[in-house]
C-alpha cells in the first residue's frame, strides 16, 4: 500500500488514486499521417523500466487530478511528484 | 476436580477463577489465564493431534506461536474457527475444542494406516502417483483432500462483527518482550506517538516465561513497573492480543487484534477481531526468536517439546509437562530448562549435550545433575507418549555415533539453538543473512524505515536486549523529530553469565543412513522426513524454493517457523555449502493467520458495495417491480402484474409504449455538464461525428472510441447555451467515461477552456414513450409549445412540467414520438406520479429495462457492453456515416490499420428466425455448417435477441463475419440443448425502418 503525495491535496493512501500508465505519452499531432508502425508504437509500446519509471497517477477519490510520479518499480520508493506540464525529474532521453 | 500436573503454586493464572472446557467430547478443570495447550497439559493431556500425512500421534510441542503440532478446532457452529493452535488459545468457561484431521477420534485413527506404508510414500508421491492416468487426477484428488484436511469452515453466517481501524504513528513497535517494552518506552518518553503491539496476552514475552531479575526485580515484577510507565504515557498506546502480520511498502502494516476470541461468544458487544492498518514512520521490530527442535528419529512423539516450552509452562502457567526428563541440546540455554524442571520438583534424568564439556555443564554437575556431554539422543521409545530415550556417543564433529545407552522418561525437553524471527523484517523487503557464529538467520540491511532490536537481531542474552532495546527506540524516535537520539537514563542491568557457544547439529546420526532409520522429522506439521530433502536432493532439486514445494517443507499453516531452517541448513551439507548461500524462502504475509472476516471488516452486507437508488425508485418497489443490477444502480426490470410471467409483463409493456404510452426511470444515464468557451472544441475530439456547430436547443447523439478505435460509449449531447453542453452516457459507463474525459483535458489539452462536472445524480429523468406521450405531457406543460414545428425531434426545451422547472429532451431510444423530463432530483417522485395522473385516460403503463431492450433491439440500436464488447468498431456496426471525416478524433487513425479494414470481420447484422416462435439463445455460436467436422468454424454470435410482441415474432441482433454483404444468407446457430437453429441474415432495424414514428 503505497502513499502518494497528491501535489494538490498532500500525502494520501494508495486506495485514493488511480494508476493511469506510463507518464509523458504525447499524442501525435497529425495521426493521418503516421504509417500503422508508428501509429502503433505511440498505441501499445511502453517502456517496461526496472527502476526509476515516470508514471500518470489520478487522485480519483480526492481531487480528481491528474499528476507524474516518479517511483522505482524495484523498490517502490517514490522519489518525486510533479504536475502535468511540468519537467520530468533529472536527464532523460 | 484435579489437575494433577499443576503445580501448587506460581504462574500468571488465577486461580480464583477456575473453569472447565471440553477437548473432544472430554470436561476437564483449568484457571483463568490458561491456554488450551497449558489446561491440556496441567490434566496430562499431551496426544491432541494426527500428523497430516500419515496420521502419527502428535503432542503438544512449544508454548507460543512457534507449536505447530496442536492444532484444533474451537467452537460450535457458525462461530467455529478452524486450525487455531492450541498455545494461543485462551480459555474461557465453557470454551469447546476437537483436534483436527483425525478419524473417528485422535487415540485411534484409521488413517494411521498411512504411517505404515510411509516408505512407500516418498515426497511428491501424490504428483507422481496420481497424475497418471491422464485425468485421473480429479478422482483421486478429493479424497486427498480429504484425507490431507486441516479443519472445517463453518457453514453458517458468521454473527460476529469485525472492523478496520486505520492509524498513523511515529514509532511501531512489533513485539512486548524485553527489547519491545524497551523500545516503546525510550521512544514514549520523547514524546513520540508510539504504538506497542504484542501478540500475547499481556506484555511481556520471554521475560514471564523464565526466571531472571533486573534491576534486582523478578522479572515480571520489571515488567509490570514497565507497562505501567507506558500507560502513563499520552501519546503511547500498548495494546496485547495483537499480532503484526504483515509488513508492506512505505511502512504500512497490518496487524490482527483478537479482540474478543478469549471471551465466551456473545458476552462482548463488540466487534470480534479488528484489523489495524497503520502507517508508520519508524518501525521497530522485537519480535523475538523461537527455539529450533533438534533432528533425530521420531523426534515428533508426543512428550517431546522444546526446552523454552517446558520452562514456559512452568513459569507461566505453573504447569509441569512431565516427571521424569531429558534434557538434549547443543546450546547453553536448555540448561536453565534443566534447572526450572529441578525446581519444580521434576526429576531430571540426564542433559544431553552434543558439546564437549563447559561452563554450563559443570554448573549442572555442581547442582548434582547427570550431563552427558558429546552425546546426542537418537531414539526415542513410546508412540502416544514417550517411555525412553536411545542415547549414543557423538563424535567431535558430530557426524557419527558410536555405544549405545537408554534412559526412561515421560518428557523429553530439546534445543536445536534459536531463530530470530525475521519474518517482518523479510516482507519488508530486506534479506535475512546468515551468521555462522550465531548459527542462524538475522535480519540484513533495511529497506525501509525500521530496525530491529532484541532477539530477532540474534541477541539472546537479556541484557543486549534491553540495551538494544533502549537504543532502538531512542534513535526510532529521534528519526521522527522527537528526543536527541540519546537515552533519558541508564539501561538497567541484568546479571549475566558467559557462556559457551552453540554447536550446529542439523541431523543427529543414528548409526545408519538416513533412508534407513524411522523418520528424522524436519517440518512435523508438513510430515516432512530428513529423507525427504535427501531424496529432493537425489532427484535434482537444489534450490530451497523447489525443495519446498517438492516436499511440502514449510508449507503448512505455520510457514516453516518450526522446520525450516533445520531443512536449509540440511539441504545446505548436502551441497557442501553453508545454509546462507542456500537462502531462506521467500516470507510472504501474513506471519500468522489472519481470518478473512477481519480483512472484510465492515465491508460485507449492505456495506460491501455502495448500493445507487433514482429518486423514483420507491414507487417502483410499491408497485411489485423487479430489479435488475446495472453497475451500482438499481434499476427496475419489469412491472409484472398479479400472476404475471416475466414474458406476458414484457410484451405487455412493449405493446403499451407502441400503442399509447408508457414511461421509463432513466434517471440513471450519466450526465455530464460542460460549460466553457472550448467545449465544442473538446467534444468535436471526442466524439466521431462532428460537434463544431450544434445549434442552441438541439441535440446530437454521439460515438465515443478509445484510441484503439473500439466503441467506448454513446449518447446524447444537448446544447443548452452558448457555451453549456449536456453529455448523456451509459448508464454503466458513465464513471469511467467522466475520468477519460478528465485524462483527455488534464493531460493533453490543458489549453482548452471548460469544466466538466457530473450531474447524474442531480437530475431525475422520467421519459415518456408512444404515441400519447405528447397528449399526456401537454396537460402538465403549459409554458412549452409541445407541437412538431416549434419542437421538433433531437430538440431540448426548457419550462415547467407539473410545476417544476424542467429541461425536456425530444430523444428516443424507443423509436416512438418521446419526451424526457428531467427535473431535479427532490422532485423526480412528484413529478412521476403526476405523469400517471395525467395519462391515466391512455391507460399509462410503467415499463422496465427489460422492454426497453426489446423496443430498442426492434429499432436496431447497440447497447455498448451488450451487442460490442470492446472489440467492435462503428464500422463493424455499419456507422460509417458517424465518423467525421474532415476532423481528427480520438480512434481514427486506428480506424484505418489494415486489420481493422479487412471486409471479413465481424459485423453486426439483424437475424430472423425461419420458425418466428423460436427465440434465438443470446451468447450461441453462429456457424454456416451445422454438419461439418468439429471443430466447426465460428461466424460469430448472438448479441440480443428477444420475443417482439409488436412484430408478432422473434428478432435477434449478432455479430457475423462478413454479415453486411450476407443479408438473405442462412446461418446456424448452435442451440445450448444441442440443436441447431437456422437463421437468415437481415437488416438489424426491424422496426419502422425509415424512422416515422419519432417524428411526429
Ligand atoms: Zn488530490
Amino acid at each position: 500500500m503505497l502513499l502518494i503525495e497528491c501535489p494538490w491535496c498532500g500525502p494520501r493512501d494508495e486506495s485514493e488514486f488511480a494508476y493511469s500508465g506510463e507518464a509523458h505519452i504525447v499524442r501525435p499531432l497529425t495521426p493521418e499521417e503516421l504509417t500503422d508502425e508508428e501509429w502503433a508504437d505511440y498505441l501499445f509500446c511502453r517502456r517496461n523500466t526496472r527502476g526509476d519509471h515516470l508514471e500518470q497517477w489520478c487522485h480519483a477519490s480526492g481531487c480528481r487530478r491528474y499528476f507524474n510520479v516518479q517511483r522505482d518499480t524495484v523498490t517502490y520508493r517514490i522519489k518525486s511528484v510533479y504536475k502535468p506540464g511540468e519537467p520530468p525529474p533529472g536527464d532523460r532521453p | 476436580m484435579s489437575q494433577p500436573h499443576r503445580l501448587a503454586e506460581g504462574g500468571r493464572i488465577d486461580r480464583k477463577r477456575p473453569l472447565t472446557f471440553t477437548f473432544n467430547g472430554r470436561v476437564y478443570p483449568a484457571f483463568r489465564g490458561d491456554t488450551l495447550a497449558s489446561g491440556l497439559l496441567a490434566n496430562g493431556v499431551h496426544l491432541v493431534a494426527r500428523s497430516l500425512k500419515y496420521h502419527r500421534p502428535r503432542g503438544i510441542v512449544g508454548a507460543g506461536v512457534e507449536e505447530s503440532n496442536a492444532l484444533v478446532q474451537v467452537g460450535e457452529g457458525a462461530r467455529s474457527l478452524p486450525n487455531l493452535v492450541a498455545t494461543q488459545v485462551e480459555l474461557y468457561d465453557g470454551l469447546s475444542a476437537r483436534s483436527v484431521n483425525v478419524f473417528p477420534s485422535v487415540g485411534f485413527d484409521l488413517r494411521a494406516v498411512n504411517g505404515w506404508f510411509a516408505r512407500l510414500m516418498p515426497p511428491g508421491f501424490y504428483y507422481k502417483t496420481f497424475m497418471w492416468p491422464a485425468g485421473s487426477w480429479r478422482q483421486y484428488e478429493h479424497q486427498i483432500r480429504k484425507a490431507a484436511g486441516f479443519g472445517v469452515v463453518p457453514t453458517g453466517a458468521d454473527p460476529d462483527d469485525y472492523d478496520h481501524m486505520n492509524v498513523h504513528c511515529d514509532v511501531l513497535v512489533a513485539g512486548a518482550g524485553p527489547a519491545g517494552l524497551a523500545a516503546a518506552l525510550e521512544a514514549g518518553r520523547t514524546g513520540a506517538r508510539v504504538i506497542l503491539m504484542d501478540e500475547r496476552t499481556e506484555p511481556g514475552g520471554a521475560l514471564l516465561a523464565g526466571s531472571g531479575r533486573i534491576e534486582g526485580l523478578p522479572a515480571g515484577r520489571w515488567v509490570n513497573r514497565m507497562v505501567e510507565e507506558l500507560a502513563s504515557l499520552p501519546e503511547v498506546q500498548v495494546l496485547a492480543r495483537t499480532t503484526v502480520a504483515g509488513y508492506y511498502e512505505h511502512n504500512f502494516l497490518l496487524a490482527l487484534e483478537r479482540r474478543t476470541d478469549h471471551l465466551a461468544p456473545g458476552s462482548d458487544p463488540g466487534p470480534r477481531q479488528r484489523l489495524w492498518r497503520i502507517r508508520a514512520k519508524q518501525v521497530v521490530l522485537a519480535t523475538g526468536a523461537i527455539e529450533r527442535p533438534l533432528v533425530f528419529c521420531n523426534n515428533d512423539r508426543p512428550g517431546v517439546m522444546l526446552a523454552s516450552g517446558v520452562s514456559e509452562y512452568i513459569h507461566r502457567y505453573a504447569v509441569l509437562p512431565g516427571s521424569r526428563a531429558v534434557v538434549f541440546t547443543n546450546n547453553d540455554s536448555a540448561y536453565q530448562t534443566a534447572f526450572d524442571l529441578l525446581d519444580a520438583g521434576a526429576q531430571v534424568e540426564a542433559i544431553v549435550d552434543s558439546r564437549p564439556a563447559g561452563q554450563r555443564s559443570a554448573e549442572a554437575r555442581e547442582r548434582g545433575l547427570q550431563v552427558m556431554n558429546r552425546h546426542a539422543v537418537v531414539d526415542v521409545r513410546g508412540a502416544k507418549r514417550i517411555r525412553g530415550v536411545r542415547l549414543m556417543a557423538l563424535s567431535a564433529d558430530g557426524g557419527s555415533v558410536s555405544g549405545k545407552g537408554r534412559l526412561a522418561c515421560d518428557l523429553l525437553a530439546v534445543s536445536g539453538g534459536w531463530s530470530p524471527t525475521v519474518q517482518l523484517h523479510a516482507q519488508s523487503g530486506a534479506r535475512p543473512a546468515y551468521d555462522a557464529r550465531k548459527v542462524c538467520f538475522v535480519p540484513g540491511p533495511s529497506v525501509q524505515a525500521e530496525r530491529s532490536a532484541g532477539a530477532c537481531r540474534g541477541s539472546f542474552d537479556l541484557q543486549a536486549c534491553l540495551t538494544e532495546g533502549f537504543r532502538a527506540g531512542a534513535a526510532a524516535a529521534h528519526a521522527t523529530g522527537h528526543g536527541d537520539g540519546g537515552l533519558s537514563r541508564p539501561i538497567p542491568s541484568v546479571e549475566g553469565r558467559e557462556g559457551d557457544p552453540i554447536q550446529p547439529l542439523w541431523i543427529v546420526p543414528a548409526g545408519k543412513p538416513v533412508s534407513r532409520v524411522p523418520k528424522q522429522f524436519v517440518d512435523p506439521l508438513m510430515d516432512v522426513s530428513a529423507a525427504d530433502i535427501l531424496t529432493a536432493v537425489r532427484e535434482g532439486y537444489d534450490s530451497i524454493e523447489y525443495v519446498k514445494r517438492y516436499t511440502n517443507l514449510g508449507m503448512g499453516p505455520d510457514q516453516g517457523r518450526l522446520g525450516n531452517v533445520n531443512g536449509i541448513a540440511i539441504l545446505a551439507d548436502q551441497h557442501g555449502t553453508d545454509p546462507g548461500s542456500i537462502g531462506t524462502t521467500t516470507f510472504r504475509p501474513m506471519y500468522t493467520p489472519v481470518t478473512f472476516a477481519a480483512l472484510s471488516g465492515g465491508e460485507q452486507k449492505e456495506l460491501f458495495d455502495p448500493v445507487r437508488k433514482t429518486a423514483i425508485h420507491e414507487w417502483h418497489v410499491e408497485q411489485g417491480a423487479l430489479f435488475e443490477n446495472v453497475g451500482q444502480w438499481k434499476r427496475a426490470w419489469y412491472f409484472p402484474w398479479p400472476g404475471e410471467s416475466l414474458d406476458e409483463a414484457v410484451d405487455r409493456e412493449c405493446l403499451a409504449v407502441r400503442r399509447s404510452v408508457g414511461v421509463l426511470d432513466a434517471s440513471t444515464l450519466g450526465k455530464i455538464d460542460i460549460q466553457g468557451p472550448d467545449a465544442n472544441v473538446f467534444l468535436n475530439r471526442v466524439y466521431t461525428n462532428p460537434f463544431m456547430k450544434v445549434p442552441i436547443g438541439r441535440c446530437r447523439y454521439g460515438l465515443m472510441l478509445d484510441e484503439n478505435g473500439m466503441l467506448m460509449d454513446d449518447g446524447v449531447t444537448a446544447r443548452l447555451g452558448e457555451d453549456h453542453y449536456l453529455m448523456h452516457t451509459t448508464t454503466g459507463g458513465a464513471a469511467h467515461v467522466m475520468s477519460w474525459l478528465e485524462l483527455w483535458l488534464q493531460t493533453e489539452w490543458p489549453e482548452l477552456k471548460l469544466y466538466m462536472t457530473s450531474v447524474t445524480d442531480h437530475w431525475a429523468t422520467v421519459s415518456l414513450c408512444g404515441p400519447n406521450s405528447r397528449r399526456v405531457l401537454r396537460k402538465l406543460c403549459s409554458d412549452v409549445d409541445l407541437s412538431r414545428e416549434s419542437f421538433p425531434f433531437m430538440a431540448v426545451r426548457e419550462g415547467a412540467v407539473a410545476g417544476v422547472p424542467a429541461r425536456i429532451f425530444r430523444i428516443s431510444f424507443t423509436g416512438e414520438l418521446t419526451y424526457e423530463v428531467n427535473v431535479n432530483a427532490n422532485f423526480g417522485r412528484h413529478v412521476w406520479e403526476a405523469v400517471f395522473d395525467a395519462g391515466e385516460e391512455y391507460g399509462i403503463t410503467p415499463f422496465g429495462t427489460e422492454a426497453m431492450h426489446v423496443l430498442r433491439a426492434e429499432k436496431g440500436y447497440v447497447i455498448v457492453g451488450q451487442d460490442t464488447d470492446g472489440s467492435v468498431t462503428p464500422v463493424d456496426l455499419g456507422m460509417e456515416r458517424m465518423l467525421g471525416r474532415k476532423k481528427d478524433f480520438l480512434g481514427k487513425r486506428s480506424l484505418f490499420r489494415s486489420y481493422l479494414v479487412r471486409k471479413d470481420r465481424k459485423q453486426f447484422v439483424g437475424l430472423l428466425t425461419e420458425d418466428p416462435k423460436e427465440v434465438l439463445p443470446e451468447g450461441g455460436q453462429i456457424v454456416d455448417d451445422p454438419s461439418a467436422p468439429l471443430p466447426r468454424p465460428m461466424l460469430g454470435h448472438v448479441t440480443s435477441s428477444y420475443y417482439s410482441a409488436a412484430l408478432e415474432r422473434s428478432i435477434a441482433l449478432g455479430l457475423v463475419k462478413g454479415g453486411h454483404g450476407r443479408t438473405g444468407e442462412t446461418v446456424h446457430i448452435q442451440n445450448f440443448d444441442g440443436r441447431t437453429i437456422a437463421a437468415r441474415i437481415a437488416d438489424p432495424v426491424f422496426y419502422d425502418p425509415k424512422g416515422e414514428r419519432q417524428n411526429v
